[in-house]
């Protein structure tokens, strides 16, 4: 087993995981709340990842990232270098590739509150942030769970983007999904198994978990409606 | 109007849908109930939101107790948040993820530990729901939601109640306990409301004064009992209804049977409710009967004889609607021919008789 592709593969996940909980978060409060006409605007740019083939995506984050690119050229003058065939581009590519998995979720959760208890808080004298907390956020924890195993689960197997943006060097890029493509193309079954099997039985007890467990805390809130 | 009032006056227009327009003032000093009566759809509930701070009108301001909450000229608008309100939105809108105690503790702040936890007692004591602190709202009858919901919106100690339908999400008997209830904690607290409802009952126990509502508009207002006596025309008419509405207090309790003081009159009703309980009673025109008031009644089984002076008559086709001014305004219906026969002019006396199973009464409390 590639002890290094996994870590990496891990490692990887559970930032895109954070940091897409961090920006899916207002983007889907936004998207679930708003009336502003460009709102259809922005939920088409944050599916677009859904329907793109994850190659066209990749290919045009490379260009974008690349050195005659308007990222490569930011990331340069920040004294970054450039971000393809690097971990910091494997992750700003993931991020934006799971971005539909995080928010859509959350949509759908942050939607189903109800408007009147978000205006009662104001009311009582909370802040729309504190509102948020307090109210909206406890009662979309079903969302954030599906949020965060889809994201997760998404970034471990994603494929396209990453051979795309960031190639195949070890320890630095190459994931699971890659190391396995590695080994069906040298014909070692036997160490694609060692990766890929343990992918699957993992993914399996992830959604089986979840889904137990997120429709009993949904199950929590029968009063919402 | 000046100091502890709140003066509004506010326009609000939907795309192609109706305008909202509302003038009103009320004052706060007195803690008095103000009811916004109307079909479904006359913008009560909008009138509401502009006051809370929850909908913005396209134009006029909002001033409560000096201090302006809404401007359209000057662009002022204070967010929900900085206005001193209790809102009471309709299906209560109880947090379901928290306790009782939680929900009445939600809108305190500067208080924490003990005093909060002392002042959310108070707060669930004074609506009676001891007991019950670590409930979850889905735990809880109808009427258990709305004295939480209640409570809640008191905790912030409010300047104005706004309640929205307070009872109507309740069933008959839940609502009939609770409109007393709520009646009896808002003149005790001497905390001014503004209570919107599409039920007439409801206004007439719980506000003390009564803006009618029509198609968007405020066409009447003034105290309850007048509104109710005088509609000043036909939309007003038909949102109050045909009935005769009075407003009296029960002097004597006898046997199952009330003697009920309106405007001078002493009035017999089956009621078993004790002495002193204000009422509102209601009578159907259908049910009154008229005579010249030297005719002979002897006989009759009819308990309540009422001497009144013709106000009004108005022709129906074969019924006419008489209205007599009894010191409140009593409405009969009768038929052309009988009409004919009394002979009766505005300015004649006529004696109204109605059974006692005909008055109907409603329990407002003790204010």
């Amino acid at each position: 087993m590639d002890v290094e592709a996994v870590l990496l593969t891990l490692r990887l996940a559970l930032l895109v995981t954070a940091i897409l909980l961090l920006l899916g978060t207002p983007i889907a409060y936004w998207l679930a709340t708003t009336r502003r006409p460009w709102r259809g605007l922005v939920e088409a740019v944050v599916a677009l990842p859904l329907v793109l083939p994850p190659t066209v995506l990749g290919f045009y984050l490379l260009l974008a990232m690349g050195p005659a690119g308007p990222v490569g050229a930011l990331t340069r003058s920040l004294g970054l270098g450039l971000l393809p065939f690097t971990f910091g581009g494997l992750l700003v590519s993931s991020t934006l590739y799971s971005l539909p998995f995080a928010v859509q979720p959350l949509v759908v959760a942050f939607a189903a509150v109800d408007r009147s208890l978000v205006e009662t808080a104001w009311s009582l004298g909370h802040s729309s942030i504190s509102t948020f907390l307090r109210v909206v956020a406890p009662l979309s924890l079903g969302g954030f769970i599906t949020a965060v195993v889809l994201t997760f689960a998404h970034t471990l197997g994603e494929f396209g983007v990453v051979l795309m943006v960031g190639g195949n060097i070890p320890g630095v890029t190459r994931t699971i999904s890659i190391a396995i493509y590695d080994r069906v193309q040298s014909l070692d079954y036997a160490g694609a198994t060692s990766l890929a099997l343990p992918l699957l039985i993992l993914s399996f007890i992830v959604l089986a978990v979840t889904y137990t467990f997120g429709r009993r805390s949904l199950a929590g809130w029968p009063g919402r409606g | 109007m000046a100091g502890a009032g709140l003066s509004a006056r506010l326009e609000r227009r939907f795309g192609r849908g109706p305008t909202i327009e509302a003038t009103f003032e009320l004052d706060l000093a007195a803690g008095h109930t103000l009811g916004l009566l109307g079909p479904s759809g006359a913008g009560k509930t909008t009138i509401l939101r502009c006051l809370a701070g929850l909908e913005r009108p396209d134009r006029g301001s909002i001033v409560a107790d000096g201090q302006v909450w809404f401007d359209a000229e000057r662009g002022v608008n204070l967010p929900p948040q900085r206005r001193r309100i209790g809102y009471l939105p309709q299906g209560y809108a109880l947090f379901p993820h928290l306790s009782v105690a939680d929900n009445v503790g939600f809108g305190i702040d500067g208080l924490a530990g003990r005093p909060k936890h002392a002042r959310i007692a108070e707060l669930i004591e004074l609506v009676g729901l001891d007991g019950f602190e670590r409930r979850r709202p889905r735990e809880l009858s109808g009427g258990q939601q709305q004295r939480v919901a209640l409570a809640r919106a008191l905790a912030r100690r409010p300047q104005l109640l706004l309640l929205d339908e307070p009872l109507s999400a309740l069933d008959t008997v839940a609502r009939e306990e609770l409109r007393g209830d709520l009646r009896r904690l808002l003149v005790r607290l001497r905390l001014p409301a503004i209570v919107v409802s599409h039920d007439r009952t409801e206004v007439l126990v719980l506000a003390d004064r009564v803006a009618l509502v029509d198609a968007g508009r405020l066409i009447q207002e003034g105290p309850t009992g007048d509104v109710f006596a005088r509609p000043a025309s036909t939309a007003a008419a038909r949102i109050v209804g045909a009935d005769t509405v009075a407003v009296g207090s029960v002097v004597e309790s006898d046997a199952g049977l009330a003697t009920i003081e309106v405007s001078g009159h002493r009035l017999t009703a089956p009621s078993a409710l004790p002495v002193g309980t204000r009422v509102v009673v209601t009578v159907r025109p259908e049910d009154v009967v008229l005579m010249a008031p030297g005719g002979s009644s002897a006989g009759l089984s009819t308990r309540n004889r009422i001497e009144g002076v013709v106000a009004g008559v108005e022709p129906l086709g074969p019924i006419v609607r008489v209205r007599l001014d009894c010191g409140f305004e009593l409405r009969a219906l009768i038929t052309r021919p009988a009409f004919d026969e009394l002979a009766a002019q505005p300015g004649d006396r006529l004696l109204a008789l109605v059974k006692a199973t005909s008055l109907h009464l409603i329990p407002a409390g003790e204010g």
